[in-house]
């Protein structure tokens, strides 16, 4: 994985709301307990790549967790 | 680990490396320790020093392994706190209780030299309960340890995992953070004890000494816990790259070995008398022949899903689901889906948590199913090797 | 001109309760985690926070014009400090209960990034005690009080409210709570 923008799952917050997961429904489904999981099995679960079409609803999923639960962060891999 | 298992240290001569860690003899006083070792002045080291543990090659001994030099030189200027990790959570190992118990001032040693060399704020010695009385005379027995405090470590599983240490100097409970979570916390280098008396011995003794036993991969000395279906268990320091086999047989460990988990309950199954003893915070737990891996992993899975934070979705429910699975195979349920099973809720539950527990605990069932697979069979045919024993 | 403030307080006080009252059936409809007849989840929260905003701006006006309205007899003093009013002051301070706790939950809500999931949290549930009291204030203090569609409207509301409130403290309230069952007790 090259560097670039993630959206970083805290998972110790995360609850499985599933408002990430229909904000960004090219990059994340849902496992079978709720959680968002990344698309892109390749990919970093817990730091998930984004296009950068996929910001501005990155950005919408950020403010509207309602665990307070993501962020962007920059690709660490 | 508990008290009634903490072994004597155990040397077992020139056959796998020299003594180095335990040079002072049995439960070494501060004057024993200096007469073995010779004065130590981690003033005059300076961050110079750091490019002297880059030649050294020394890998953190408390699991991951990470090159030591690399966590030093990120706390190079931000004063961190410098933590001495003496939180053995893993049931299977006491090397670190015993190198408090036998070697604490090489232990504080490395404690000062990390202090001095990145200008710590504050150093902390963290250990679990039993070590605490004995580490606290051990630092009243010397001048020079004034700063350092003494911090207890719980005795479950997570206590020992860096951020969990982070919490709990913070005030917290003993469970991890998320990585940026504990980046919000005061800047702290967390280093193994068994890690930290490398460090001393290369302040004192230089990198090439250091370099001299073990291989150009794995250089140094490491401690193993040689523990499971043994007499008894016990430590035994040895060079890196020591082969499973040498180390068992040294141990006293002959014939009826059917596999030996490497590495701990984050591990993983060996077979090869030719294997090393890395990777992992140095464990060894041998599987009698007659008994059955299939049904060790179960017990190690469900332990390991039951000492889970329970902070992270896909760790709290993800590692019931596989304990369960597993169990289910360990007690010979015909469901032919069942390796599939297990191999899809690893992918699922694999990295997906602020600390690597899940995938620990993903890496030993996936290892198992690898060299347990004539067992798998078995089982799913409704026998098991435990039957003819 | 009076006239026109006595109502518009009125009618303030009466959308604003309204609103409140879809606010906290949306919050909770939101906590479950479920979409609603194909509206996503993320719009429902969206609708909740807007709702509320709304709630906000009726209330705004409910308070102003009977602040402005010589017959209320409202004081700067009564609108935030509670219990001191000269018509009704239990039912009034009621009111103004109410509207210190709206102020502080959607405060907290638009702050939250900043203040961390706890305060937010711990704010919000004061929702669960704000809308009781506003509905109280409403009945004791409101000239339509009593008024048999201002009650029928009343009813209503609560009915709806302690229905919802009873479903969320249901067992399989949350969306994902039977997939949550059995794995990890």
């Amino acid at each position: 994985m090259s560097s670039g923008t993630v959206l970083h799952i805290d998972w110790t917050r995360c609850d499985g709301r599933g408002l990430c997961t229909e904000l960004l429904p090219h990059r994340l489904g849902r496992d079978p307990w709720g959680y968002p999981l990344a698309l892109d099995a390749d990919s970093d679960p817990t730091n998930v790549p984004l296009a950068a079409a996929d910001l501005d609803a990155a950005r919408d999923a950020i403010r509207l967790c309602p665990m307070l639960a993501l962020r962007l962060a920059h690709s660490t891999r | 680990m508990s008290q009634a298992t903490m072994t004597s240290a155990v040397h077992p001569g020139s056959v796998l490396g020299p003594n180095r860690l335990f040079a002072a003899g049995q439960h070494a006083g501060h004057a024993g320790h200096v007469a073995a070792y010779g004065p130590l002045r981690v003033d005059a080291l300076g961050t110079v020093f750091i490019e002297r543990l880059q030649e050294s090659g020394l890998a953190g001994r408390g699991g991951a392994g990470f090159a030591t030099w690399r966590k030093f030189a990120a706390h190079g200027r931000d004063r961190p706190v410098v933590v001495a990790n003496g939180a053995e959570g893993e049931p299977l190992s006491c090397k670190d209780a015993t190198l408090l118990a036998h070697a604490p001032h090489l232990v504080i040693d490395g404690l000062l030299v990390a202090g001095a060399v990145l200008s710590a704020k504050r150093l902390v010695l963290y250990a679990g309960a039993g070590s605490l009385p004995a580490l606290a005379s051990a630092l009243a027995d010397r001048p020079d340890a004034g700063a350092v405090r003494l911090v207890e470590a719980p005795d479950t599983f997570l206590a020992g995992e860096t951020s969990a240490v982070a919490n709990v100097l913070a005030g917290g409970p003993p469970i991890p953070l998320d990585r940026v979570t504990a980046s919000r916390t005061r800047p702290t280098l967390v280093q193994n004890v068994e890690t930290l008396a490398q460090v001393a011995l290369i302040a004192r003794y230089g990198p090439a000494w250091f370099r001299s036993a073990g291989t150009a991969s794995d250089p140094g000395t490491r401690l193993v816990t040689v523990s499971g279906d043994v007499p008894s268990s016990q430590v035994l320091e040895v060079a890196g790259g020591a082969a499973v086999g040498d180390v068992l047989h040294v141990a006293g460990v002959g014939s009826g070995v059917s596999a030996v988990l490497v590495g701990g309950y984050h591990g993983q199954w060996v077979r090869s008398a030719s294997a090393p003893v890395t990777p992992g915070a140095g464990v060894l737990m041998v599987l009698g022949s007659g008994r059955c891996g299939l049904v060790a992993t179960a017990q190690i899975t469900a332990y390991l899903a039951a000492q889970s934070a329970r902070q992270c979705g896909p760790c709290r429910f993800g590692l019931p689901a596989l304990a369960d699975a597993m169990g289910r195979l360990a007690d010979r349920d015909p469901d032919p889906g069942l390796p599939a099973e297990l191999a899809s809720l690893g992918a699922l539950v694999s990295g997906r948590g602020a600390c690597h527990h899940p995938d620990g605990t993903v890496r030993l069932v996936a290892s198992a199913l690898d060299a347990f697979g004539a067992e798998t069979l078995r089982h799913l045919a409704g026998t098991c090797v435990e039957d003819e024993s | 001109m009076d006239e026109v403030l006595w109502a518009a307080g009125r009618a303030g006080g009466f959308v604003a309760l309204a609103l409140f009252t879809c606010t906290v059936l949306l919050g909770i409809l939101n906590r479950s985690g479920r979409p609603v007849a194909g509206v996503p989840r993320f719009s429902l929260t969206l609708i909740h926070r807007n709702v509320s905003l709304l709630a906000l701006v009726f209330l705004a006006l409910h308070v102003g014009t009977l602040l402005l309205d010589p017959f209320a007899k409202l004081t700067l003093t009564d609108v935030v400090v509670p219990f001191l009013g000269h018509y009704r002051p239990f039912w009034q301070g009621l009111g103004t209960v109410a509207l210190d706790l709206a102020i502080a939950v959607v405060l907290t809500s638009l702050l939250r990034h900043r203040l961390g999931y706890r305060a937010f949290r711990l704010v919000h549930w004061l929702s669960y005690a704000l809308w009781p009291v506003a509905v109280a204030h409403g009945i004791g203090n409101g000239t339509d009080g009593f008024n048999g569609w201002f009650l029928g409207a009343t009813v209503v509301a609560v009915v709806l409210v302690l229905a919802a409130v009873a479903w969320r403290l249901s067992a399989g309230f949350v969306e994902s709570a039977r997939l949550r069952q059995g794995s990890a007790s």
